[in-house]
């Protein structure tokens, strides 16, 4: 799994945009933020078509603590 | 058959003198003997004879194999019930009495549940629901929204049933940026309860965004721990929303009544817990098209910015050129007044010596003196005539 989730490059991606989309904002921030949202963009793409899920089984412990392994699909 | 004693309850009655006992007296007697012999109690049977009088009252017949018993059901206690069909099973919460008028034991009825072999069950199952209810659980208000881009999913079902491959899949091809977190559980038969207890427990210490509780579809009998009240008050307690998924079409369970949604099926559960990636992609689209847009929208802005700058920039300088020429004319203008030659013309000369020295004061003009006087044209030679006057 990737650090960052889906949804914080959502997140940031809409903020991004939102940005962009108000004309007060300087021209040279307005381009450090399209790279930024270029990336993002890509990275929220490659989490949808690439990631695979991912299952644990979740075990408690005789003594209350809790673990997980994976399980083979 | 010789009576033992004086009948019926009633006081101050005078046993016939002949001994006997009036009908009168042997009902009465044996309605206050069988009501105070029985407390009141639930009775299993077939129904036949079913009527319900113009009164609202019902009457009928329970039988087994062996026996059978008169019922009534009186119009205040049946108006909740639905009336049962002929030939079946039915539970009755009734009391047993003597109906004195025609001597015949029979059961007033105050409860009537079909049983189709659940029928305790079902009145146990009305009794928690109503608990529920009480509490607050089954309140619409309650119910939490679905979280729109779930990382962890747990799942709480048995580990080997259908519903735990079904979840798997469905999350597989939707949503495979989540993480499933199983925890398995028995989901029927002996301990199932306190198992599925356990393991709501272990799914409130998980870091997760969303929980699906339920099994595959079977008996009612096999689903009876989703309708467990403590089952269903764990799982009105769970921290995260909880998609309810008990597979059968027909019952909903106390554990469906208080889940945050209530799906059909695991399948349905695991389609309801997670967005579709095929459904976002378009979304994403949207968004780099925005992105592409803001930043040409940005840019165009700014060139015109720039453009307007440029005009400014030229009109200043264009200005400031202006400004220095005038400038270099007035300078120019101040230089040729300074010109000698200016001067001259404007009537002054210039006395020189023989070596070009510029004569300025009295004493350098000695009578006799020859020196040369520049006018504007040209120079003159000249003489000192004498002395200062």
């Amino acid at each position: 799994m990737t650090n960052v989730s889906f949804r914080e490059e959502l997140d940031r991606l809409e903020a991004i945009v939102r940005s962009l989309e108000r004309d007060d904002l300087d021209l040279d921030r307005a381009l450090e933020l399209f790279q930024e949202g270029v990336t993002r963009l890509r990275a929220a793409r490659e989490l949808l078509e690439q990631s695979e899920l991912t299952v644990r089984r979740v075990l408690e412990a005789a003594d209350g603590t809790i673990r997980s392994e994976p399980v083979d699909r | 058959m010789t009576p033992a004693g004086r009948p019926g309850a009633g006081g101050g009655r005078v046993a016939p003198t002949d001994g006997a006992w009036s009908v009168s007296d042997v009902t009465r007697r044996a309605r206050a003997l069988v009501e105070a012999g029985f407390n009141r109690l639930w009775v299993r049977g077939e129904v036949s004879g079913f009527k319900a009088f113009q009164s609202g009252h019902w009457y009928f017949t329970l039988r087994d194999a062996q026996a059978q018993v008169r019922c009534v059901m009186w119009r205040s206690d049946n108006q909740r019930a639905t009336s049962p069909e002929e030939g079946t099973q039915v539970y009755v919460e009734a009391s047993p009495t003597v109906w004195e008028e025609r001597g015949e034991f029979r059961l007033t009825v105050r409860q009537l549940l079909p049983t189709d072999a659940s029928g305790l069950w079902q009145l146990r199952l009305e009794r928690a629901r109503a608990a529920l209810e009480r509490d607050g659980l089954l309140d619409p208000a309650r119910k939490r929204p679905v979280p729109p881009w779930p990382e962890r999913v747990a799942v709480i079902t048995s580990a080997d049933g259908a519903a735990v491959h079904d979840i798997v899949s469905v999350l597989a091809r939707r949503w495979p940026l989540a993480e499933v977190l199983l925890i398995p559980t028995r989901v029927q038969g002996e301990g199932a309860e306190l198992d599925v207890l356990a393991a709501l427990g272990v799914a409130n210490r998980l870091p997760v965004d969303v929980a699906i509780v339920g099994r595959g579809g079977g008996s009612r009998e096999d689903l009876w721990v989703f309708n467990s009240e403590r089952v269903a008050r764990a799982v009105a307690a769970l921290s995260v929303p909880v998609i309810s998924a008990v597979g059968h079409e027909t019952d909903v369970t106390l554990t469906d009544l208080v889940a945050d949604l209530r799906a059909a099926t695991p399948s349905a559960a695991a389609a309801a817990a997670t967005p579709d990636r095929a459904a976002v992609l378009p979304l994403v689209g949207g968004l780099a098209r925005r992105l592409a847009h803001g930043l040409e929208r940005r840019t165009e802005l700014g060139r015109e910015r720039l453009a307007r700058t440029g005009d400014r920039l030229e009109a200043t300088i264009r200005e400031h050129t202006h400004r220095r020429s005038a400038r270099l004319a007035e300078l120019a203008a101040a230089l040729d007044a300074l010109s000698p030659l200016r001067v001259l013309e404007r009537g002054y000369a210039v006395a020189r010596d023989d070596d070009g020295r510029v004569l300025k004061r009295i004493a350098e003009f000695p009578p006799g003196r020859h020196f040369r006087l520049t006018v504007s044209d040209g120079d003159v030679g000249a003489r000192a005539e004498g002395r200062p006057a």
